[in-house]
């Protein structure tokens, strides 16, 4: 099956046109020597039947979250994605635009990232977003390097506690960027606001998640204030649905923050595609990563929105442009915008406040069967790590079994934790499906 | 139109969620929300006619063509949405255990056969999520192999070429090289000689797009290649442009060392207004070692993540990859198999088309045959009757088209740059080509008419200085900045190239 429209009576007219007898004239400036002499080996030509036939067949070969009942977080989580969601997404205009460079044939996407980064900037407390970065990990990164230039500093800060996949894409980009990375141990599921200052000297900033990678809360303004006693720049990296019920890092003297948008709008999808959002305050706005809408006025006076200061971007600034990125997540931060829009504030309040409530229930409930929360004195957002008394991996194999997965085990990234499990649940866990999790874990 | 939250009413909702009768949640005094967010207020018939109303107001290959040199703006197929959809796929969590994700790892390795097949190289990580990641994905796997090798101090220069994607010179300095540019020949080829000149032992690579962003085909890739391999140097190939030579020349075979692949323009990932993309890594047998983790790898009929790599430059995304996007383009790769030659021929067959239709009417800077875009000038046009290339990309909305990239290679003054891509028809050729030659007489007859277009927008020019100048870049809410006293003048910036 192909997508192409000429004829052969198409094509005799065009090569006529053009001055040459036959296709392969087309290609006369290609050295002999580089030519590819056999047909690509990719498998025949499909119909989209034919087509639909091997990937559904593929499709099903995955276990996803409506076979099997699923507590899986540690940074990708199956919150409810409203039908709306997928209406938006699928108008051709949006799906099949390319970025806005040309603002008359594009306001609707440039009016949709005005209102996504007013969203982003209400929820995080900060006076700026861009439009998007790629996902929650080079965000991180993307943050590092506005905090290099700002503050001229090569040192960042990280928790332990932050995703691990987080800490490990900064670190490949550190060696870029020419920074040292250095990571701060959690004390019993949360970091220590006087260890993180002792570390905070002398750095560009310092990176904590909020709730963190364990699901606890941090004690989130003594970290931004330890940050910012070492005059390093404080970035929360949060949870959006988390940000109806705990307060926004703006609002505790962070500097930046930034975030994994999928838990807002977006499917899980095996990990994308997703939206990482980076958000901060104005006076970081001109080394800010990535495209920014801005209003203005048309030549007749009336509102309309266009990339703007885009003198930061590679397009204009080349080698001294604030960063690479060409190519963004608007798709999926359209989603984000139409999910948020959808819940109101009032709607994400409740969903903070119910993934809080069942997952304080789970809690509890696996305290009752015997299985001790790893951190019980810290409060926890929507997931929390459960000790199993055995083997984590012999835990999720066995709950496996019983149609259930209990989620992520904690000791691929933390020694000591062999025995643990992360486990997320989202608004779509229901109590009874909690009580199912609780079965399927018990010795 | 109104802004979304100037539709918000107090108290107004969309969604509901389910209720469960459990203890309320106990959120500790200093850290809860105290103030909540201005989200919007709607209900959910608003919000679908919202963003509905929005969608009218934007322009997209469904739309019409849409021939943006070097941005690719293919058709993209419904099928592989439909695809990318179906809940195994959508539904599925990236730490699912291995056994009970076979069908996506399965997707995910013949899709980096696929990539490797097509760009004569050995070795793939499908984790970057864009081209430019994958560019400076492909500098940290330089640095990676020359620091393995003892040279990491020695060298410490990248070269691009006068013509490249800002990215390129972008993600060098990300990448912590110095950079050097080489000049084009008349021919648009790069300049050999100066070349010659350039290259040394400090030298760690050549970033370049072959087809140029002029989409020409550089005639002395070999001796290039030979240049840069003789000082023990790397090169790069900006995969940007690979709609052109599917299945005719490969970028290995050209003597490219390391290749990303824009899967969201050969390979139809839609754009979706700026995103999402792809850039997967494509790499010699010797670069192999320094790829990203975790690896995807084969053993007999079983799939599986290696994250023992210890010579890994290690992450450069979440996970492994934007997933979805992998679905889309390894069904439309399926789809063409091995017509994927076909494929790139009509692209090269329609750009051709298009400038022998338009030649007479513009500047052609470099009269050779193009491969799958090409660049006109407008440089007679703005002499003899003041008209930019700006203007004409304007009045082309007026006739129901999307513009070509504009100012775009650099080295061209008043670039149009013009690539229609394989999925356009004849008739959509011809009446495109109809409206620049209209747009060449009435710049000569009426040329008011053009430095006022558009006429059949949603907005008339837009000043981008008074927007830099307010950075007006969230809705304020009661205290919106009211720029209705400003004098609005249509200044645009010349450069709105990217990749």
């Amino acid at each position: 099956m192909s997508y192409l429209s000429l004829t052969e009576r198409d094509r005799e007219e065009m090569l006529a046109a053009i001055g040459v007898s036959s296709v392969e004239e087309l290609f006369r400036d290609i050295p002999a020597g580089v030519r590819f002499g056999r047909e690509l080996d990719l498998g025949p030509p499909l119909s989209e039947q034919e087509l639909s036939r091997h990937l559904e067949e593929l499709a099903a070969r995955n276990v996803d979250s409506s076979k099997e009942l699923s507590f899986l977080g540690a940074g990708i989580y199956d919150h409810y994605v409203p039908a709306v969601v997928d209406t938006v997404l699928q108008r051709g205009e949006f799906l099949t635009a390319y970025t806005p460079y040309q603002p008359e044939m594009s306001q609707g996407v440039l009016q949709a990232i005005f209102e996504y980064q007013t969203v982003i900037c209400e929820l995080t407390g900060m006076d700026v977003s861009n439009a998007s970065g790629y996902d929650g990990t080079t965000v991180a990164a993307d943050a590092c390097y506005v905090a290099k230039h700002a503050t001229g500093r090569t040192k960042v800060v990280v928790t332990e506690a932050t995703n691990p996949q987080v800490r490990q894409v900064v670190k490949t980009y550190a060696s870029g960027f020419g920074l040292e990375v250095v990571e701060v141990p959690h004390r019993g599921g949360v970091t220590d606001p006087d260890e993180l200052r002792r570390a905070a000297t002398d750095a560009a900033c310092v990176i904590f998640q909020q709730p963190n990678f364990f699901g606890c809360l941090e004690p989130a303004p003594d970290l931004a204030a330890a940050a910012n006693d070492a005059e390093a720049i404080a970035v929360a990296h949060v949870d959006p649905i988390s940000l109806g019920v705990l307060e926004a890092p703006g609002a505790y003297g962070c500097g930046m923050a930034i975030g994994e948008g999928q838990s807002a709008g977006n499917y899980q999808s095996f990990a994308g595609p997703h939206y990482g959002f980076l958000a901060a305050r104005k006076e970081f706005i001109r080394r800010m990563p990535g495209r920014i809408v801005g209003e203005t006025l048309d030549a007749a006076g009336e509102r309309g929105y266009v990339l703007t200061l885009q003198t930061r971007e590679q397009h204009i600034r080349r080698e001294k442009a604030t960063s690479n990125i060409t190519t963004n997540q608007t798709l999926l931060a359209l989603a984000g915008l139409v999910h948020l829009s959808w819940l109101g504030p009032q709607g994400l309040r409740e969903v903070g406040e119910t993934c809080m409530s069942l997952a304080a229930y789970a809690q509890s409930r696996l305290a009752d069967a015997g299985l001790e929360p790893a951190f019980s004195e810290r409060t926890t957002f929507k997931e929390f790590a459960v000790r199993t008394g055995r083997n984590a991996q012999d835990a999720i194999r066995s709950a496996r079994e019983r149609g259930v997965h209990p989620g992520y085990a904690l000791g691929r990234d933390y020694q000591g934790f062999d025995d643990a499990l992360l486990v997320a649940v989202t608004e779509r866990r229901t109590p009874a499906d909690i009580d199912r999790l609780v079965e399927a874990l018990a010795k | 139109m109104k802004l979304i939250f100037e539709k918000s009413q107090t108290g107004r909702r969309g969604g509901e969620l389910p209720h469960y009768e459990l203890p309320p949640a106990k959120v500790p005094d200093e850290l809860r929300r105290e103030t909540a967010p201005r989200l919007p207020e709607l209900a959910e018939p608003e919000i679908v006619r919202h963003f509905t109303e929005l969608s009218t107001r934007n322009f997209g290959i469904d739309t019409g063509f849409y021939p943006l040199g070097s941005c690719t703006m293919k058709y993209n197929p419904r099928v592989n949405e439909r695809l990318a959809m179906l809940p195994g796929f959508r539904d599925l969590h990236p730490y699912q255990d291995e056994d009970a994700s076979q069908g996506a790892l399965e997707l995910m390795w013949r899709l980096q056969e696929a990539l490797i097949e097509v760009s004569g190289l050995h070795a793939c990580s499908l984790q970057p999520a864009a081209g430019s990641q994958g560019e400076l994905t492909g500098l940290l796997l330089m640095r990676a192999y020359f620091a393995d090798r003892g040279e990491a101090e020695q060298r410490d220069t990248i070269i691009t070429a006068d013509t490249a994607h800002g990215t390129n010179p972008a993600s060098v300095t990300m990448a912590g090289y110095n950079l050097a540019k080489v000049e084009t020949d008349a021919r648009g080829n790069v300049d050999v000689a100066h070349l010659r000149q350039m290259v040394d032992e400090r030298t760690a690579g050549l970033m370049l797009t072959n087809p140029s962003t002029l989409g020409l085909f550089d005639e002395h890739i070999e001796e290039i290649a030979e240049i840069f391999h003789e000082v023990g140097a790397l090169l790069y190939y900006d995969g940007a442009n690979l709609n052109a030579v599917c299945g005719i020349s490969r970028p290995g075979d050209m003597g490219f060392d390391i290749v990303h692949i824009n899967l969201h323009k050969t390979f139809s990932q839609p754009h979706g207004g700026g995103g999402p993309g792809g850039g997967p890594v494509v790499v010699r047998d010797k670069l192999e070692p320094f790829l990203p983790v975790p690896a995807l790898v084969r053993d007999g009929e079983r799939f599986r993540l290696d994250h023992d790599r210890p010579k890994s430059i290690g992450k450069v995304r979440g996970f492994t990859g934007p997933f979805g996007v992998f679905v889309r383009s390894y069904a439309y790769i399926r789809s063409y198999g091995p017509r994927l030659r076909e494929m790139s021929e009509v692209a090269v067959l329609n750009a051709n088309y298009l400038l022998a239709r338009l030649r007479e009417a513009y500047d052609l800077p470099y009269d050779r045959l193009a491969m799958h875009e090409f660049v006109l000038s407008a440089r007679s046009l703005k002499r003899e009757h003041g008209i930019t290339a700006l203007d004409v990309a304007k009045r082309l909305m007026d006739y129901g088209f999307h513009p070509p990239t504009i100012y775009f290679p650099l080295v061209v003054p008043e670039a149009l740059m013009v690539e229609p891509t394989e999925t356009e028809a004849k008739e959509t050729l011809d009446e495109f080509a109809d409206a620049m030659l209209a747009i060449a007489r009435e710049a000569e007859n009426d040329p008011e008419l053009l430095r006022q277009a558009p006429h059949a927008r949603p907005v008339k020019r837009l000043d981008e200085v008074l927007a830099a100048k307010r950075a007006i870049v969230k809705y304020g809410f009661d205290q919106h900045p009211d720029l209705s006293g400003a004098q609005p003048e249509p200044r645009q910036l010349e450069a709105q190239k990217g990749t």
